[in-house]
């Protein structure tokens, strides 16, 4: 049985909703099955997406106003007490701002915190730079103990918040602002841990998270009318990683490209390289941010810009495909 | 707890538990003296009195919590949980070293009787004020009391003041708070490095009731807490006055004992300064 995916997901009127507005469902879902489920942001309630909780459960809602460092310590002292706290912020801020908190009193101290960073991402857009989040996957990565999940629409963001609502582990979140096209459906399958493969192919393996996954799928869409089959692995748990799809995927087409709206440095791509360098040496391309910073601009000028979209990725992946050997010619 | 210490038995008490800090740290000839041997009176009032704890059963549901948020005096917990049953005296030896549950800053993780996981300094107040905040609005238990230690040079971070907004706001009359006011940290006196003062000032304004007391005098440090647990409608802070290195002569008031060990001479002429103390409490000469 293949992946359930949506059936409009190559039109050009897809229905699109930003992914946050799947992990303000989906925790107001969590917040009526566990009455332990707690939130607590840091003056961006609305932003963030909160408010959904916070209008059913006002009780449970705690207003921590601008201190993103209080946020997570206040959590794992709240969860210390027997809570499920879910901590929102921009991720440029937390896990930007109060990364070494995170690090002692949530992974350390192994404390069932959920960290979600909003408005990740260069797609953030005018705000610029500062408030592009691009360094949290690699942040939240180097951490023990730390789940990392970058949901790639919104239907799986609602179900990767009521998957760690449970899971008892401190856990990261990355959600985006704008926008993304939904390529799931409500009957997809969701497990922290797994990798899905929503599209086969024997050419080329693309490895997208979070908001790229769907440029992958147009991406593998455009590759096929050139007569390259890509096979589309979606990748929502950067930690700990489905080793075994990916492997099996990347065994069987020899060629490996992976997307991320990060930095490639540490975060998604760094994490591909290091599974695929000691398990089975691929060549592989990263798309993702080239070690630099971005800028002020709309959504649509940055990923363009910034070489995100789909027609860039196809350009890149074609280049990429005609020059590298697969691994087994390489090697 | 059953069989209340006197305060003359609480005294002798802090005298073990400073005895027990410098053959730790000789022993594991790494760590922290000063801030340990100051604090040795507030942690036993705590274990020994203040906290209704059961050591056998350390995650008890109806137990106070305590929150170590300066890490690095943690040598003064690991002596007074020992003295206090959680774990036998002898484990003390093994601080800081391989496989010891013992950290050189405290892991909850390694050790139960542990409520939280500190040493970057700033971020136990915060945790500590999340627990208060879950008892008094969350769980709906009055009766439970979250009492914390701080550093005075912790109080340079910014997340301490955070927290101290927070709990504020929130009114969390559960949170009673000690800081270790021995005007030391490691590059010299607090009013140097990063003056702290008008401390009152500073925590009156953000809506804490605040004390000052004796940190050496066991009965001012029970009748404050019993005080703090009486404020029913703002956060307690008792700023705790302490001699550093307090108990052995040559490391009081002396910064360069904030971040170092006795060596084994320096251990043996401190053991026996402690030991002549043990005869003055019991006839009343030691305040």
């Amino acid at each position: 049985m293949g992946y359930p995916l949506n059936p409009n997901v190559y039109d050009d009127d897809v229905k699109q909703e930003p992914i946050r507005a799947g992990f303000g469902r989906g925790l107001k879902a969590a917040g009526e099955a566990n009455d332990n489920v707690v939130a607590l942001c840091a003056d961006l309630t609305d932003s963030t997406k909160m408010s959904d909780f916070k209008e059913a459960f006002p009780q449970r809602f705690i207003e921590m106003g601008v201190a993103e460092q209080n946020l997570v310590t206040v959590a794992s002292g709240l969860a210390r007490a027997g809570k499920i706290p879910f901590t929102s912020s921009y991720a440029a801020f937390s896990p930007g701002r109060n990364w070494e908190q995170i690090r002692t009193t949530i992974a350390l101290n192994d404390m069932p915190v959920k960290i979600i960073g909003s408005h990740a991402g260069v797609s953030v857009g005018p705000d610029g730079a500062t408030h592009q989040m691009l360094e949290d996957l690699a942040l939240m990565r180097a951490l023990p103990n730390m789940i990392v999940l970058a949901p790639g629409d919104s239907v799986e963001a609602e179900k990767a918040t009521r998957a760690i609502a449970e899971n008892g582990k401190p856990s990261y979140m990355r959600l985006a602002r704008e926008k993304t096209p939904i390529f799931s459906t409500d009957d997809a399958p969701f497990e922290v841990g797994k990798a899905y493969v929503l599209r086969e192919g024997h050419d080329v393996t693309l490895l997208g998270t979070g908001t790229m996954t769907y440029q992958l799928l147009l991406t593998a869409k455009k590759l096929e009318t050139e007569g390259i089959h890509a096979e589309v692995v979606h990748v929502p748990t950067i930690k700990p990683l489905d080793e075994a799809a990916i492997l099996a995927s990347v065994h069987k087409t020899g060629r490996a490209i992976t997307a991320e709206e990060a930095q490639i440095n540490g975060g998604f791509g760094g994490a591909i390289a290091e599974l695929l360098s000691e398990k089975l040496p691929t060549p592989l391309l990263r798309i993702g941010m080239q070690d630099r910073f971005g800028e002020s601009g709309s959504p649509d000028e940055l990923l363009e810009h910034f070489g995100f979209g789909h027609e860039s990725i196809t350009k890149k992946a074609k280049v990429f495909i005609d020059s590298v050997p697969r691994y087994h010619q390489a090697f | 707890m059953d069989g209340q210490l006197t305060v003359v038995q609480l005294k002798q008490k802090a005298n073990d538990i400073r005895q027990d800090i410098i053959r730790m740290l000789e022993e594991a000839g790494s760590g922290h003296s000063a801030g340990p041997l100051g604090l040795a009176d507030i942690l036993t009032a705590l274990y020994f009195n203040i906290l209704k704890i059961d050591p056998k059963n350390p995650e008890w549901s109806e137990r106070d919590l305590f929150f170590l948020s300066n890490g690095h005096t943690v040598p003064v917990q690991y002596a007074a949980m020992a003295e206090r049953g959680y774990f036998p005296v002898g484990e003390l030896q093994t601080l800081r070293k391989f496989g010891s549950r013992l950290q050189g800053h405290p892991e909850r993780t390694k050790l139960p009787g542990l409520e939280n996981t500190s040493g970057p300094l700033g971020s136990g107040l915060s945790q500590a004020a999340g627990y208060a905040y879950s008892l008094q609005y969350l769980d709906n238990a009055k009766h439970r009391f979250v009492y914390v230690v701080t550093g005075d040079g912790e109080l340079n971070e910014g997340n301490i003041w955070e927290a101290a907004m927070f709990a504020g706001k929130y009114k969390l009359s559960q949170l009673i708070v000690f800081i270790d006011r021995n005007n030391i940290q490691i590059d010299g006196s607090t009013e140097d490095i990063m003056p702290l003062e008008d401390l009152r000032g500073k925590w009156e304004s953000f809506g804490w009731h605040v004390q000052e007391i004796d940190g050496h005098n066991i009965e001012s440090i029970i009748d404050a807490a019993a005080m703090g647990r009486a404020i029913t409608n703002r956060p307690s802070v008792i700023i705790s006055h302490t001699i550093p290195g307090k108990g052995v002569d040559f490391m009081e008031y002396d910064y360069k004992w904030h971040g170092m060990p006795p060596n084994s001479e320096q251990a043996k002429e401190a053991l026996m300064k402690l030991r002549t103390l043990d005869g003055k409490i019991t006839s009343g000469d030691f305040a």
